[in-house]
């Protein structure tokens, strides 16, 4: 694998991620719970597609071949779509969805920490910029978890709930590949596997602070960043990508 | 077709009269999203940070200052988008800073949180959200006069 292609395929990852997990969370506007989580959600839907135009503008760049950030969103099918699993989970109730957004911020908020230092300027740029919105989101994400685990009896139930669903889709983060192997070796990436130290610690708050239990098991489900997706998939894309399907090109 | 180019103050001026488009209460130098102006031969450059990658204003902000200085008869213009420094509220001006108040929105402090209430100056208040109407702000209340108010978010 040649440093183009890895490059190509670690930044589908990251865009690929922000779209989907952005899409996700851009469905709960109009449905939050309050006015405030509404217009949250919908914020950090918004920051998150921001993200998405980011990397997946850079990622055409380095393809090369003449397609844009909205080609790579919008005229790919599943098996091309390189995001997390954790991205394209059902949002559930509003404890599944913080708690999602919880376990993704954590290592969205390490990973652009060190990308921020990548050896790659166009990289390094973004993650400055995208750390500062996920720090933001964190704060929240956090706040709300561990409110809402320590809370009344069916918060904690619900948060728990949702943590032990989850819980299989993060070790997805910090499994590495060959692309991943040949950006570490040019200090453009880190090693996916370094950040699961301080993810541990970060995640553990759950536990010492929301009195909730961190599920026993390193079962992780993988797929996601080579193309493998859960039915999840297909339905998010028949939505988002239905009007540049029916009608190429459109613009307003 | 004019031969003397304006000059880079007369532009930073112009774009100082250019509103934001969702605070219209302060311009795109008060801002701060406006990194640089220079002249490059006969092409002038802007160069541009977003407040927020995702702020749907950023479009906007482009076009107007677009429509401002083609108004001002500049035939030559090149937009550049910059993301590195990323952009940060410190970059907001002193008048900014005085304008956004004014008009009812707490101005972002390094504390996390507002000051005082814009609109009576009490400085017992209350976060009601992290999120506010646009990316760039956040909402709290005033427990004096009971208010809710925008909170510029410091980042």
């Amino acid at each position: 694998m040649t440093q183009q292609e890895a490059l190509f395929e670690f930044l589908l990852r990251l865009g690929d991620t922000t779209l989907i997990l952005g899409h996700r969370v851009s469905e709960w506007c109009g449905h939050g719970p309050v006015l405030e989580e509404d217009i949250a959600l919908a914020n950090t839907a918004l920051d998150l597609i921001g993200q998405t135009q980011l990397w997946l503008g850079l990622a055409a760049e380095v393809e090369g071949k003449g397609r844009t950030a909205d080609d790579l969103a919008y005229h790919r099918d599943a098996w091309d779509f390189r995001n997390l699993l954790i991205a394209e989970r059902p949002n559930g109730d509003f404890g599944h969805t913080i708690m999602r957004q919880f376990l993704y911020d954590a290592w969205s908020s390490l990973i652009l920490f060190r990308l921020s230092g990548s050896t790659d300027p166009g990289i390094a740029a973004i993650a400055q910029k995208a750390g500062k919105e996920v720090t933001y989101h964190l704060e929240r994400s956090a706040d709300l978890c561990i409110r809402l685990g320590d809370g009344t009896e069916e918060s904690h139930r619900r948060m728990q709930d949702a943590l032990d669903a989850l819980w299989p889709y993060t070790g997805e983060m910090f499994l590495g590949d060959d692309a991943d192997a040949v950006l570490v070796e040019t200090g453009i990436a880190p090693d996916p596997d370094d950040l699961r130290a301080d993810w541990d610690a970060t995640v553990s708050r759950l536990e010492s602070e929301g009195t909730l239990t961190l599920p026993d098991s390193s079962f992780a489900q993988t797929g996601g960043k080579t193309g493998r997706h859960s039915e999840h998939l297909g339905y998010i894309l028949a939505e988002m990508q239905w009007l540049q399907r029916a009608y190429p090109g459109a613009t307003w | 077709m004019s031969t003397t180019l304006p000059s880079v103050q007369d532009v930073w001026d112009w774009l100082d009269a250019i509103p934001d488009p969702e605070i219209p209460a302060i311009s795109l130098v008060d801002l701060g999203i406006i990194r640089d102006v220079a002249w490059a031969d006969h092409t002038l450059q802007v160069t541009v940070t977003p407040t927020y990658s995702g702020c749907p204003a950023t479009a906007v902000i482009a076009l107007e200052i677009d429509r401002a200085l083609r108004a001002r008869g500049v035939e030559k213009l090149r937009l550049v988008n910059q993301l590195t420094p990323p952009w940060t509220t410190d970059w907001l001006s002193a008048s900014g800073r005085t304008k956004l108040e004014a008009y009812g929105i707490a101005p972002p402090s390094p504390a996390g949180g507002p000051d005082r209430c814009p609109r009576c100056g009490a400085t017992e208040l209350t976060r009601i959200s992290q999120f506010g109407s646009t990316p760039c702000k956040a909402q709290w209340r005033c427990d004096a006069c009971l208010e809710p108010f925008d909170y510029f978010k410091c980042i």
